[in-house]
């Protein structure tokens, strides 16, 4: 069941559109900001609110990068890996995660921290590779950075 | 040299306030609609300005505006959507713009409304620009509060309203009609065309999509006229641009400077040249989807009407330089891969054909490549050209490739020769016969 903040967030949403459909993908966001991913239950629920069918929310929920349709960890690292950043070594960023975490693409490290996924260039191409975790924005990442920046994320 | 679109940019990357955007002059040209300017005089404005779409197309804005049914029998409302999904890799203008100085936006936006006479605007976001959401978000909230926005402009009986939305990452949301779908809820595959979204767009209505730093220009237009926008330029078309570069060079970023500026400028003066010990072998002029340019054209103007058809084209005019450090064939794949993944699957040829693009480009890098391979990658080219596929997507993955394989054949030529990628320390295979 949608918790009443769920259901407050949701009506906003719809506001800005002139019909309900419309809010799909604020929807799903902003559940998934809430609860870390979108179950199938979830799926449901949300169908129900913008009066569409589950499919027609799937849809949409499989077609974009940044829904989850999966559980991940605490955190989520997005790795750049389009041209400016692998020119500038992200593959060598992608390892050191790895080693340091046991989280290769698409993994989450063994104790739920940190799930790690490519993501299309951030737009941060003059200062590559860039790196985000979460909301936040790193640039001119390097292997040896990595763990200083991923303390902040317990 | 004027920079009309980012001298007010803060260079610490703080937020500018309406009150710091104000004093600058911002929003005051709104006050000129209320004295006569009609929508049909802002868009001729706008047409002689030469104002050409910065979100690679380079069709002309005054011309795209014209196509939109007016007066009292057009269907209502219309809308203004303003293209920020800015996915492209090596393109980051957008960002700077948006995260730099917001209310240029919402300006750009209401006035743009105001010249087709749409009364509702959405600024489509690519979900992962995080900060420039924060920041668009307080500027439409001052806005509203200011009154700029959701009532009627002074002495008008015009009346905007805008909505963000922040996507979820799909890099086909970037063409405008799987955006319509996208904004709609839906998965974000393109529509066909004809009806354009001029006329049929967005919940059926009439609909402009507009790249961000096009709707950027248009209050310094209407400010300081359509002669003041072409001295601006050192070419036909209108106006500054944002150069971008990125790649092995000394000082990699971006530039706001006049418009046919080129590109062994933007190269030596502004990003310093290569950086220590490398050196230059080609760039992609304005994102992947654009062809290499070679040492030979790196006097050519970067406009939309200089670079001959055959060369290329601008597409966004943020850059990506190839090195002698990075293998040619290995950064080909590096873009196809992304095509791939990126392909929204709705036609055969390019949801099919660009996984086989890159499984190819990875057997070059593998050392399993044949002289086939080579021929089989030719002929991709031509099944996925323009106007084979549903939309721009696979013709413009296939611009860096063809191109690749005219400049760079050699290096593709060695893969086979050697049985493996010459800058990588791997061993070659062996070669099994069969
Ligand atoms: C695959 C693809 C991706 C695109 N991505 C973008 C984009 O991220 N931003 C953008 O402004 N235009 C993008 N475009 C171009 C738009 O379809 C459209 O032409 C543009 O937004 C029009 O704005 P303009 O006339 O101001 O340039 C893309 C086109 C294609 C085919
Ligand atoms: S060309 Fe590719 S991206 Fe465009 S409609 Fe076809 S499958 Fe989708
Ligand atoms: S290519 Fe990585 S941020 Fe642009």
């Amino acid at each position: 069941m949608l918790s009443d903040t769920e259901r407050r967030e949701l009506e906003d949403a719809v506001e800005h559109y002139p019909d309900k459909r419309g809010a799909t993908i604020d929807a799903l966001l902003t559940i998934q900001r809430r609860r870390g991913w979108i179950s199938d239950d979830t799926l449901l629920e949300i169908a129900k609110f913008l009066e569409i069918t589950v499919e027609d929310v799937d849809s949409v929920a499989t077609f974009y990068n940044l829904v989850f349709r999966k559980p991940v960890g605490r955190h989520v690292a997005f790795v750049c890996d389009s041209i400016s950043c692998w020119i500038k070594g992200c593959e060598q960023v992608q390892e050191q995660i790895k080693t340091l975490y046991q989280a290769d693409l698409g993994q989450t490290s063994p104790d739920g921290r940190l799930t790690v996924l490519p993501i299309a260039c951030l737009g941060q191409c003059e200062r590559a590779p860039a790196l985000m975790i979460d909301q936040d924005v790193y640039g001119n990442v390097t292997p040896e950075k990595i763990e200083q920046i991923v303390e902040k994320y317990k | 040299m004027e920079r009309p679109l980012t001298q007010h940019i803060h260079s610490d990357g703080t937020t500018r306030t309406l009150r710091e955007y104000v004093k600058t002059g911002g929003y005051r040209c709104l006050q000129r609609l209320s004295s006569g300017l009609a929508p049909k005089d802002l868009q001729r404005l706008v047409t002689d300005a030469g104002l050409r779409g910065r979100g690679g197309g380079g069709f002309l804005t005054g011309t795209k505006w014209s196509f939109v049914p007016m007066g009292a029998d057009a269907p209502k409302p219309k809308y203004i959507v303003a293209n920020g999904d800015e996915m492209e890799p090596g393109t980051f203008k957008d960002r700077v713009l948006m995260e730099g100085d917001s209310h240029g936006l919402v300006e750009g936006m209401i006035l743009a409304g105001y010249a087709i006479d749409a009364e509702v605007g959405y600024i489509f976001l690519r979900g992962e620009y995080h900060l420039s959401a924060q920041r668009l978000t307080e500027a439409i909230a001052e806005a509203y509060a200011a009154g700029y926005l959701g009532k009627p402009l002074p002495g008008t009986k015009f009346r905007f309203d805008l909505h963000l939305h922040a996507s979820a990452g799909r890099y086909i949301c970037g063409e405008e009609t799987a955006l319509i779908n996208a904004l709609e809820g839906k998965r974000a595959v393109p529509r066909a065309k004809p009806p354009f979204p001029q006329t049929v767009g967005l919940w059926g209505k009439p609909t402009v999509v507009q790249n961000v730093e096009t709707l950027y220009n248009i209050p310094h237009i209407v400010n300081k006229g359509s002669d003041w926008y072409h001295r601006l330029s050192r070419t036909q078309d209108g106006g500054t641009k944002i150069y971008g570069i990125s790649g092995r060079v000394a000082n990699p970023g971006w530039w706001e400077l006049p418009l046919g500026t080129t590109a062994r400028e933007v190269l030596e003066r502004y990003a310093g040249g290569m950086a220590d010990g490398i050196r230059f072998r080609g760039l992609l002029p304005g994102g992947i989807s654009t062809a290499f340019m070679t040492e030979e054209h790196l006097d050519l103007p970067l406009d939309f009407s200089s670079i001959p058809p055959e060369v290329g084209r601008l597409g966004t005019a943020t850059m990506i330089v190839l090195d002698d450090h990075t293998c040619p064939v290995g950064f080909v794949l590096n873009l196809e891969k992304f095509f791939a993944r990126e392909s929204c699957g709705w036609c055969t040829p390019c949801r099919e054909g660009l996984p086989w693009v890159a499984k190819l480009l990875m057997s070059f890098e593998e050392g399993r490549a044949t002289k086939d391979d080579l021929s089989l990658l030719e002929m991709h080219t031509k099944w996925l050209a323009p106007g084979h596929t549903f939309c721009g997507l696979a013709p413009g993955a296939m611009a860096p490739l063809q191109s690749a394989l005219k400049y760079f054949r050699d290096d593709f030529e060695q893969h086979i020769s050697l049985g493996r990628c010459p800058w990588s320390n791997k061993p070659a295979r062996l070669k099994v016969l069969v």
